[in-house]
C-alpha cells in the first residue's frame, strides 16, 4: 500500500501541472484506447479487494470476510495489506504483470445513497445532481475530433450523451433491413434531425459491426457483457473504428445474500473478470494503448446486514486495467475500519476523489490539458486534483 | 369535433389507435374521463392468471425440492426454472395481449404507468412469477383511487416486499433480537432498509423530497415485521397464510419514532399505515408524482403551471388520483401539438399491434420483440423503473433495432395491409404529407409498411 506521503505526491500536489492547449489539440489522431465500464448497483470494494491485513477486517465483515492469502478460499495477494477476491484471476495476474492497479476507499462527490442520483453524479461529472444534462466522457470529446466514440448498449449512458457526435451498438438478433429501405428512411427522417443524426450513426457502427462479423448471441447480463467486451475490443482495433467505448454492468445492488468466496457477488466478478480477459486478448497489441477504468457510483455498508447483505454506502474500489496503466499498485489514503474511522458510523469513508482518478487518466492517457478538465469536463473539481503516474510515460 | 385532438387523445393519452378508433372519438376529454373507472369486471385475459399467494407457495416447494435434489439430479435442478419461466411468459402475454386489445386504453396506460413508477424486476426470484400479478392485483384495483390506497396495496404485496428484501428485516429491539442476542445470535439479525428507502425515494417524496438519512433508518425500524406468510423453510417465518402478506410482532421493531420531524407512537402496523398515510399526502409527494404523470403524459420537461395545478389537486383532494388526472386531461397544455413524446419500446410495440388488430398468439413474438427492443416485460433492471424521455430512449441502436423489428413485422402481418390507409386510420391528419408520400411511393406494401412503422409520426406519441 502507498502512504500518505506517496498519496499526496500520486495527486499531484507537489508537482507544477503543465497544460497547453496545443497539447489537447495534438490528441486528435491518438492511438490511445479508453474503456469505461460502469457498474450499476453500487459494488462492495471491501468483497472486490478487501483490506485482509486491516485489525478490524475480519470482525467488521462477519461472514462476508474472505481468507488471508494462500489459505483455503483466500483471497490473491495484491500488496501485503490489501487482497483481490478470488474470482478475479486475470485482474490479478494482470496486476502481477503491472498492468492492472486499484485505488481504494474513492468515491464520487456524491454523499446521498440514491443508486440513481449517485449514477448522475458520477457520470455527468458535476458536484451535485441535476446540474448537467450531458456525460463528462462526452464533454471531454470536444478536442479530440477525430476520436469517435461508442456506447457499447442499445441506448447510451448519461456519460457519453451530450453534443459530440457518439455511437452506440449492441447486438441483433433480426435480419437487417435492406439497403434501399433504409436509403428511403434516410430520406424520410432527412427533416428531422432527432431521427436523422441517430440513423447516420447507427449505419456507421453497422458497417463495422458488418466487418468484423460481430457475433449476435445473446446469454444474461453477464454472458451478454463478456460477449459485448469482446465487440469493443473489435471496434477499438477497426482501422477507423472508435477510440472510446463505453460499457455498462448492473446488478451489484446486494441487499441480501450477497455471498463470501461464492454466490451471487463473486459469479458478478468472475463475469468482469471474463470481460476483462476478452478485451485483453481482442485488443492483441493495442491493449499496450488501452486503459481501461472500472467504476460504481458507490460502496456498500462496512457491517452486513440483517439479510447477509450489505446496504448503499459510501466510499469503494475503483479498478484501472490495461497495457498502458502504470500497475501492481494500491492507491489507498486508508482511513481504517473502526467505528470512529467509518464515515457516519455505517460506511467506509472516502479518501480519494474518483474524478481525481478519471482527471489523471484523461490528462495522461489521452492528453487533455488540466484546465480544460477542470473547467469542461469536471467543473468544480479543482480542488480533485489529477492523479499522477496512472499510466506508463 | 376536433380531429387532431381524437389523435392525440387515442395516441398519447392512449395506447396507439386501432383502426377505427378515432371515428369513435367524439369528444376526446369525455372519451378520456370515461375511462377512468376501468372495465367493469376483470378482463378475460387477465382473469386465467392464478393469484400470487398460490403461485409462491408452489415456488417455495419447487426451490425446496430444488435444494434437496442430488446436483446430478438435472431435471429437478430446471424443473423450477422451466416452472418460473411459463408463469413469467403467461402474465407478460396476458399484459400485453389485453393491451392490444383494450377498448379501455388510458386507463390500461394508467396501469402501466403505475407499474412502473412501483417498479418490480423479474430478475431476482422469484419475482418473475408474480411481478406481472402485482399489477393486477395491487395497482389493477386502485388505479383511479386514493393514492394511499395504492401506495399501501403496493407496499404490502409479496412481490414488492421480496424484491427490495423487507421479509427478514429484524428490528434490533425485538423480541426475536434480543432472543438471539441472548443466543450470540446476531449475525442474522438486523435491519435491511431498502424498502424504506426506496418507498421515500422513488414511491413517494422523491429524492429531494426532504428526508435523511435517519428518516430511512427510523422508517425501515416502522416497517419492519412487514412480512409474508411461510415466507422460509426456517421455524420460526414458517407461521402466517403462505404466500400472503403478514405482520409479524416478533421481528418489529417496538417504540415510537420519528419521521420527517413527526412522532409516531402507533403500535405494529399501524405505525407504517400512519406514516404511509401522511407520505401519500406530503406537498413532495404530490410534486414528485405530479411531474412525473405530466411528463408521461405530456412533455419531457412537464410545463411547470401544469404540474403546479395538479399538486394543488392533489393537496386539495387528499391524493385522489381521479382529480388529478382530470387536471391533466383538462389542460390545454395536453393538447398542444401531436407528437411530443418519442416512443418508448414498450409503447411502439402495443401501437403497433393495434394498428394491425393484432393480438398475438405466440407469447415469445411479444416478451421478444421486447427484449431485443431493450424493454423486457417487467424487467427494468432497477426499483427505479424504466426511463421516460427521448434522451433515454434515444440511442442510435436502439432506433435501428425499430428499423429492423419494423421491417420484420412488416413481413409477418404487414403485407396485406395498405399502408397509407393503415397510416390515415391511426394517424389522421398528424400524419405527415411527406410521410404519407414516402409510404405511398414504396416499392411494397411491406417497404411502406416498413416506413410507417419507423417514421418519426409514428414513433411519437
Amino acid at each position: 500500500m502507498l502512504s500518505r506521503r506517496d498519496v499526496i505526491k500520486a495527486l499531484g500536489l507537489t508537482a507544477v501541472a503543465s497544460s497547453s492547449p496545443g497539447l489537447a489539440l495534438a490528441a486528435a489522431d491518438t492511438d490511445s484506447r479508453f474503456v469505461l465500464v460502469v457498474l450499476r448497483g453500487a459494488v462492495d470494494g471491501l468483497a472486490l479487494a478487501p483490506p485482509y491485513h486491516d485489525d478490524r477486517y475480519r470482525d467488521v465483515r462477519g461472514e462476508l470476510a474472505l481468507g488471508k492469502p494462500g489459505t483455503d478460499d483466500g483471497v490473491l495477494e495484491l500488496d501485503g495489506f490489501f487482497g483481490l477476491h478470488p474470482s478475479l484471476p486475470t485482474l490479478h495476474e494482470l496486476y502481477g504483470a503491472n498492468e492492472a492497479l486499484l485505488v481504494h476507499a474513492v468515491a464520487s462527490p456524491y454523499r446521498e445513497r440514491s443508486h440513481f442520483d449517485g449514477q448522475d453524479v458520477l457520470e455527468s461529472g458535476a458536484t451535485a445532481v441535476g446540474l448537467a444534462r450531458d456525460g463528462w466522457l462526452n464533454r471531454a470529446l470536444s478536442p479530440l475530433a477525430g476520436t469517435p466514440a461508442i456506447a457499447l448498449a442499445q441506448n447510451t449512458p448519461l456519460v457519453l450523451r451530450g453534443d459530440n457526435a457518439t455511437t452506440s451498438w449492441a447486438p441483433s438478433r433480426l435480419p437487417d433491413a435492406d439497403e434501399n429501405t433504409i436509403g428511403r428512411l434516410q430520406r424520410l427522417y432527412a427533416e428531422d434531425e432527432f431521427f436523422a443524426t441517430r440513423l447516420e450513426q447507427a449505419l456507421k457502427s453497422q458497417e463495422i459491426a458488418m466487418d468484423m462479423g460481430a457475433s449476435g448471441r445473446r446469454g444474461n447480463e453477464a454472458q451478454q457483457f463478456g460477449e459485448l467486451m469482446t465487440s469493443a475490443a473489435r471496434f477499438l482495433v477497426a482501422e477507423d473504428g472508435p477510440r472510446i467505448a463505453v460499457l455498462e454492468f448492473g446488478g451489484w445492488d446486494t441487499h441480501a445474500n450477497q455471498g463470501a468466496v461464492a454466490g451471487q457477488l463473486a459469479n458478478r466478478l468472475a463475469a468482469l473478470d471474463r470481460g476483462l480477459a476478452n478485451l485483453r486478448d481482442g485488443l492483441g497489441k493495442a491493449w499496450s494503448d488501452t486503459v481501461v477504468a472500472v467504476a460504481t457510483e458507490f460502496g456498500r455498508t462496512v457491517h452486513v446486514n440483517g439479510t447477509r447483505g450489505t446496504d448503499h454506502g459510501t466510499a469503494t474500489a475503483a479498478i484501472l486495467a490495461g497495457g498502458a496503466v502504470n500497475g501492481g499498485k494500491v492507491i489507498a489514503d486508508w482511513p481504517g475500519l473502526s467505528e470512529t474511522n467509518l464515515y457516519e458510523g455505517r460506511d467506509l469513508r472516502p479518501t480519494t476523489d474518483l474524478r481525481s482518478v478519471f482527471k489523471g487518466l484523461l490528462a495522461d492517457h489521452l492528453e487533455l490539458a488540466p484546465s480544460f478538465l477542470d473547467r469542461e469536463v469536471f467543473p468544480g473539481s479543482a480542488s480533485a486534483r489529477p492523479l499522477e503516474n496512472l499510466v506508463r510515460t | 369535433m376536433n380531429p387532431v385532438k381524437a389523435v392525440i387523445a387515442a395516441n398519447r393519452f392512449g395506447l396507439g389507435a386501432k383502426p377505427g378508433e378515432l371515428e369513435r372519438i367524439r369528444r376526446p376529454e369525455t372519451w378520456l374521463l370515461d375511462q377512468l373507472q376501468g372495465p367493469s369486471r376483470t378482463p378475460a385475459e387477465l382473469g386465467r392468471l392464478p393469484d400470487s399467494a398460490s403461485v409462491l407457495v408452489e415456488a417455495q416447494a419447487l426451490r425446496q425440492a430444488q435444494r434437496e435434489a442430488r446436483s446430478d439430479d438435472e431435471d429437478a435442478v430446471k424443473k423450477y426454472g422451466r416452472w418460473a419461466r411459463g408463469h413469467y411468459v403467461d402474465q407478460a402475454s396476458a399484459r400485453y395481449r389485453h393491451a392490444a386489445a383494450t377498448d379501455l386504453p388510458f386507463h390500461e396506460r394508467l396501469v402501466h404507468f403505475w407499474c412502473n413508477h412501483f417498479a418490480v424486476s423479474a430478475d431476482k426470484q422469484p419475482l418473475p412469477t408474480i411481478a406481472g400479478l402485482m399489477e393486477n392485483e395491487a395497482i389493477r384495483p386502485h388505479t383511479s383511487g386514493r393514492f394511499y390506497d395504492l401506495l399501501l396495496a403496493v407496499e404490502t404485496h409479496p412481490a414488492m416486499i421480496l424484491y427490495l428484501d423487507n421479509q427478514r428485516s429484524i428490528g434490533p429491539g425485538s423480541t426475536l433480537a434480543k432472543r438471539a442476542n441472548r443466543r450470540r445470535r446476531d449475525r442474522e439479525v438486523g435491519l435491511n432498509e431498502n424498502l424504506a428507502r426506496e418507498i421515500l425515494e422513488l414511491h413517494t417524496l422523491g429524492v429531494d423530497g426532504g428526508y435523511t438519512q435517519d428518516d430511512v433508518t427510523s422508517f425501515a425500524k416502522v416497517i419492519t415485521g412487514w412480512s409474508i406468510g411461510g415466507a422460509g423453510e426456517r421455524g420460526r417465518f414458517a407461521d402466517g397464510e403462505p404466500g400472503h402478506f403478514e405482520f409479524r410482532e416478533a421481528i418489529h421493531e417496538p417504540g415510537a419514532k420519528t419521521i420527517l420531524g413527526k412522532r409516531y407512537s402507533q403500535s405494529g402496523i399501524e405505525q407504517g399505515r400512519a406514516v404511509l398515510s401522511d407520505l401519500a399526502t406530503h406537498p413532495s409527494t404530490a410534486r414528485f408524482v405530479s411531474s412525473k404523470l405530466a411528463r408521461h403524459f405530456v412533455a419531457d420537461v412537464p410545463p411547470t403551471d401544469l404540474v403546479d395545478r395538479m399538486v394543488s389537486s392533489w393537496l386539495e383532494t387528499g391524493g385522489e388520483l381521479a382529480s388529478v388526472y382530470r387536471v391533466l386531461i383538462e389542460a390545454d397544455e395536453s393538447w398542444t401539438a401531436a407528437h411530443s413524446k418519442y416512443k418508448s419500446p414498450h409503447d411502439f410495440v402495443i401501437s403497433t399491434l393495434r394498428a394491425f388488430r393484432h393480438v398475438p398468439d405466440r407469447p415469445q413474438f411479444i416478451v421478444g420483440a421486447l427484449d431485443l427492443l431493450g424493454q423486457t416485460p417487467y424487467r427494468p433492471g432497477s426499483p427505479e423503473g424504466w426511463p421516460d424521455t427521448a434522451e433515454q430512449w434515444g440511442g442510435a441502436d436502439s432506433l435501428y433495432k425499430r428499423i429492423e423489428w419494423s421491417n420484420t413485422v412488416a413481413r409477418l402481418i404487414g403485407s396485406r395491409i395498405d399502408p397509407v390507409e393503415l397510416g390515415n386510420a391511426v394517424l389522421g391528419q398528424t400524419l405527415d404529407p411527406e410521410t404519407r408520400k414516402a409510404i405511398s411511393r414504396a416499392e411494397s406494401r411491406v417497404q411502406g409498411m416498413t416506413l410507417l412503422l419507423a417514421s418519426p409520426d409514428f414513433q411519437r406519441r
